[in-house]
């Protein structure tokens, strides 16, 4: 379990993606971020696909990569920065954490996501 | 057949204060549920926890929680957003979808099952600007920006599951996000992934010199008739020779290679693209 971080530091924002459209990522892999995410009792943004975004340019990814600190489950970060990117909506360098559900585990993803700083 | 209208609404699955909580396990497979049938959904708590709200640009709300008097009415104070809320006391995962898409009702949207979206991803870090895909691309996919770099420009021509851009990138520099193996999905580039690469197929000398090299000498070639060698035409027909052995080698689908454009479309899309470069180097 994680506890409420202090007042005075930025929370960082949360975005779970769920590769809705290809199974490219681990179902059991996602399933068990999700369902960590949602044991934690944390808010949390969750988007079907990330991709599908990205092909028609969707303007949240804006508000996304805004939005940091943020912290994003979702696959490779080369990819993801590189779909940002493409997109006109660059993710930072700092304050911006990509973790790999394509390649990690579900544990490892969520204590990621959830860690405290 | 993908749609770009605007996302039709935004789910809000909300368990603040004056609404009774889901128990982790049916949040999670409600949350499952609306997102493997394309919804966006936002999961608010109490505001404890680590996470903060992203800001929003959805014109509509869909607004759901466990209401103990019932749905509030909501309204946006500026008056952009329409908010909608339901009730979901008691409902399983498939009866709340039920509601979801019945207020949805026409408002199209993209769904999973029907599309992939199939489309290369440019790894700016590592591209070098050397135009090899866009020479390489049979349907206009890349493009060239006014500064004069390469860009990924009409990614709704990308044929699916063709990754043959990223197989001739020198630099590994392509990804496919939705594709299988490394390094085309966007994993770590190593040394053997980049010799490998490098030994596959060089489009240069496929084209006997640069593309736009072969343009010049079509000149060449009308005041020497003994000019084969460089000849554009038959460099384009090595070309095809490549793509039709990379179709047997399994990496290309047959039904790409069945709706190749004519060599002349080739060569008046590489001169294009040239003349694109070129006007933006004199802007310059």
């Amino acid at each position: 379990m994680f506890s409420a971080v202090p007042d005075s530091e930025p929370k960082p924002k949360l975005l779970y993606c769920r590769c809705a459209y290809a199974q490219v990522v681990p179902q059991a892999v996602k399933d068990g971020v999700l369902a960590k995410l949602c044991e934690s009792g944390a808010s949390f943004e969750s988007v079907a696909d990330l991709c599908e975004m990205a092909a028609h340019r969707d303007e949240r990814l804006k508000a996304f990569a805004a939005g940091t600190p943020l912290r994003i489950a979702a696959c490779y970060p080369r990819v993801v920065r590189g779909l940002f990117l493409q997109c006109g909506s660059p993710l930072p360098e700092e304050g911006a954490e990509v973790l790999n559900m394509r390649a990690q585990t579900a544990e490892e993803v969520a204590a990621g996501m959830l860690k405290e700083e | 057949m993908i749609t770009h209208t605007h996302r039709p609404m935004r789910v809000v699955l909300y368990e603040g204060a004056g609404a009774i909580a889901l128990s982790a396990e049916a949040r999670a497979q409600l949350m499952a549920t609306l997102l493997d049938k394309g919804y966006a959904v936002t999961r608010a708590g109490n505001g404890n926890g680590v996470s903060g709200a992203f800001p929003h640009d959805d014109r509509s709300l869909l607004v759901l929680g466990s209401f103990a008097g019932g749905p509030p009415m909501l309204e946006d104070a500026t008056g952009k957003t329409h908010i909608e809320a339901r009730d979901i006391t008691g409902l399983g995962a498939e009866a709340v979808l039920a509601l979801v898409e019945k207020t949805r009702g026409e408002r199209p949207m993209n769904q999973p099952g029907t599309w992939k979206p199939w489309f290369p991803v440019i790894d700016y870090a590592r591209c070098t600007n050397c135009m090899q895909c866009l020479s390489f691309c049979l349907f206009d996919v890349y493009g060239v920006s006014q500064e004069g770099k390469i860009q990924v420009q009409n990614n709704d021509n990308c044929k699916t599951n063709c990754p043959a851009c990223s197989r001739v990138c020198p630099e590994v520099a392509i990804m496919f996000p939705k594709y299988s193996s490394a390094p085309i999905n966007g994993d770590v580039v190593n040394t053997d992934d980049l010799r490998r690469e490098k030994m596959k197929v060089d489009i240069t000398s496929l084209l006997g010199g640069d593309i736009y090299a072969s343009l010049k000498d079509r000149s060449a070639q009308a005041k020497s008739r003994f000019s084969k060698e460089r000849s554009p035409d038959k460099a384009l027909e090595e070309r095809k020779k490549c793509l039709t052995k990379m179709a047997a080698d399994g990496f290309i689908p047959a039904e790409v290679l069945a709706s190749l454009p004519s060599p002349d479309e080739i060569l008046r899309k590489a001169e294009e693209a040239k003349a694109r470069a070129l006007a933006a180097g004199m802007a310059e």
